[in-house]
């Protein structure tokens, strides 16, 4: 089934909106990860404006499809979105990481603000999302359930403790997406500790793959269109992204990894991003 | 005449299948270990609900918070060492944080394991559970018990830790007692001390006050099957009331029942104390009866470390 594809150029717009708004939230807080919340934002968007059964009028609605955000350091991005989804007012966004914020520095479960489960010690998301899937199944529902990992992430083992699982239940109604941007707080990947092939190792636990530049809203919308077709075992999107996305001077940079960007950065981050415009 | 022992997972096994006739959103899951955990009686009567997770204890309890976020009511299964110590960030985070009603059973707890030696012996679920916000920790003393405990925690929206026990342990309570988890029996009257217990050790508990009372010193039992959340009004009470206190458990010292009941009394009403437990060692192989001989967990041992209290 196709569904209604949102204006392009208005979804690319949104996302340069969002990444001015992550940076100023980033820089009020004065701390928190700028590099994966930024290389997630076109992910995290095409999820929230194109591919999944929610509203924020109603929250709590059983039906909705339920995203897990497994690394949930790139909390800025998802609350940047549902924000802009009217889940609740833009000023809550400038609380972030304060003390008795509802914005916690790593996402803390809220279904009424849209979030669905407490993350951030990495690695347990996608078996939370395992489990809201195989009730989904014991119970007939047929909402969807989505889970964004890292790429660093998945040097968890429990990540393929979750992967072996979903596909032994044939949970086609679970769908995996890693935001590969392949740096971590201390280094790139293949110099901390290498992933890749990942292609083949979700492949080989039993998942279909589909990889994709994951900054392409476009080719975001028809990996989740295939992905919804697929039946009989869970999918993953790979996403290929650049940690930083955007901003020059973050771009492919480790150190931008849990950093807060400073008045003056953020001003000539923000320059870049009208140039994008 | 030989005292009928029930190991305390028959209890819990007993009590999973009335769970799965009463309450349809019951789901058990088990990461291996099926038979020895006793989940297997509720997987040949539910097999529908039973979720089989493989040598897999972190996936376990998050896919357990998962389903506990859709209404499910999970009971996760293996033994203790497995469930409190490899899974305990899971337990953390995925479960205590979001405040789920996930139950965890950690079957084979203590030494009286046995054979299997140190890996196998879980010491330290106590301390491990108790530190977490919203956990509750429950150490049945007999299988009854544990029945109704694991009935209990079903419909208590929190997480609960159940701890039992892989060999037999006689019978100290009744079918018609009444058990609400929180809340501790005093199972004798006494006035010069109290013997604050749980789980297998109730029963040595009771032993040793008969032998002290017939040596003339009146004690107190009490069954703390909840050594979380502590049921303090007994405890004081106890303090007040008798002239020290001697904690037992199956379990380290450090940071268990005894620590727990130490918390309260110290900082309300010291009286003298002595905590009975391991001692911040590794168990080993060996028979139940030798090893409860070995680390100081008997009847005898609570008799004389209760002499040394009254300074007799």
């Amino acid at each position: 089934m196709m569904r209604k594809r949102p204006d392009i150029n208005e979804l690319k717009e949104k996302a340069i909106k969002i990444r001015s708004t992550i940076l100023k939230m980033l820089q009020i807080a004065g701390s928190g990860h700028t590099g994966g919340s930024l290389s997630e934002v076109e992910i995290i968007l095409t999820l929230y404006k194109y591919e999944m059964s929610h509203n924020s009028k109603k929250p709590e609605w059983e039906q909705r499809d339920r995203f897990i955000l497994s690394k949930g350091h790139g909390c800025p991005t998802l609350y940047a979105v549902l924000a802009d989804c009217g889940y609740f007012s833009e000023d809550l966004l400038w609380t972030l990481r304060k003390m008795g914020s509802k914005l916690q520095g790593h996402p803390q479960r809220n279904v009424p603000l849209g979030l669905e489960a407490s993350t951030g010690s990495l690695g347990q998301g996608l078996s939370i999302a395992l489990g809201l899937a195989l009730a989904a199944k014991m119970d007939k529902k047929d909402f969807r359930t989505y889970c964004l990992m890292g790429d660093g992430e998945l040097q968890e083992g429990q990540i393929w403790e979750a992967a072996m699982m979903a596909s032994f239940n044939k949970l086609d109604n679970l769908c995996g997406i890693v935001d590969n941007n392949k740096i971590q707080i201390d280094g790139f990947l293949k110099d901390v500790m290498n992933v890749e092939p990942l292609a083949e190792k979700w492949e080989s636990f039993g998942w279909e793959v589909i990889r994709v530049d994951g900054h392409d809203v476009v080719g975001l919308m028809d990996a989740f269109d295939k992905v919804r077709e697929i039946k009989g075992k869970p999918s993953v999107i790979l996403a290929d992204t650049i940690k930083g996305k955007g901003i020059s001077f973050m771009e492919n940079k480790a150190s931008w990894h849990g950093v807060a960007p400073k008045e003056d950065e953020v001003e000539k981050a923000l320059v870049e991003l009208k140039k994008q415009k | 005449m030989e005292i009928k022992k029930v190991p305390t997972r028959d209890g819990f096994g007993k009590g999973l299948l009335e769970l799965g006739k009463n309450n349809k959103d019951v789901v058990v899951l088990s990461a291996d270990l099926t038979e020895s955990t006793r989940a297997n009686w509720f997987k040949n009567e539910y097999s529908e609900r039973f979720v089989s997770c493989g040598v897999a204890e972190e996936n376990m309890m998050s896919v357990a918070a998962g389903m506990a976020l859709e209404g499910k009511v999970p009971f996760c299964c293996t033994f203790g060492v497995f469930a409190a110590g490899r899974a305990w960030n899971q337990l953390s985070i995925s479960v205590s944080y979001m405040d789920l009603n996930v139950n965890i059973a950690g079957t084979h707890g203590g030494i009286s394991v046995g054979p299997d030696g140190a890996t196998h012996q879980a010491l330290e679920e106590i301390t491990l559970m108790r530190a977490l916000p919203n956990m509750m920790v429950v150490v049945p003393a007999d299988a009854i018990e544990a029945k109704k405990a694991t009935i209990a925690a079903a419909s208590i929206p929190h997480p609960v830790y159940l701890r039992f026990t892989r060999c037999g342990v006689p019978l100290v309570s009744k079918e018609e007692d009444e058990f609400i988890i929180g809340k501790a029996k005093t199972l004798k009257e006494g006035s010069d001390l109290t013997v604050i217990a749980c789980g297998n050790m109730v029963c040595e508990a009771l032993e040793a006050a008969q032998i002290l009372q017939e040596q003339g010193v009146s004690v107190r039992v009490i069954n703390m099957h909840t050594p979380k959340p502590l049921d303090e009004e007994i405890v004081l009470k106890a303090a007040k009331e008798t002239k020290g206190i001697i904690t037992c458990e199956e379990h380290t010292v450090v940071g268990g029942l005894g620590s727990a009941v130490a918390e309260v009394v110290c900082q309300n009403h010291p009286v003298p104390m002595k905590l009975i437990g391991v001692k911040n060692q590794f168990g080993q192989s060996g028979k139940t009866e030798e090893l409860m001989k070995y680390y100081e967990l008997t009847a005898s041992d609570i008799v004389k470390r209760a002499k040394e209290l009254l300074g007799a």
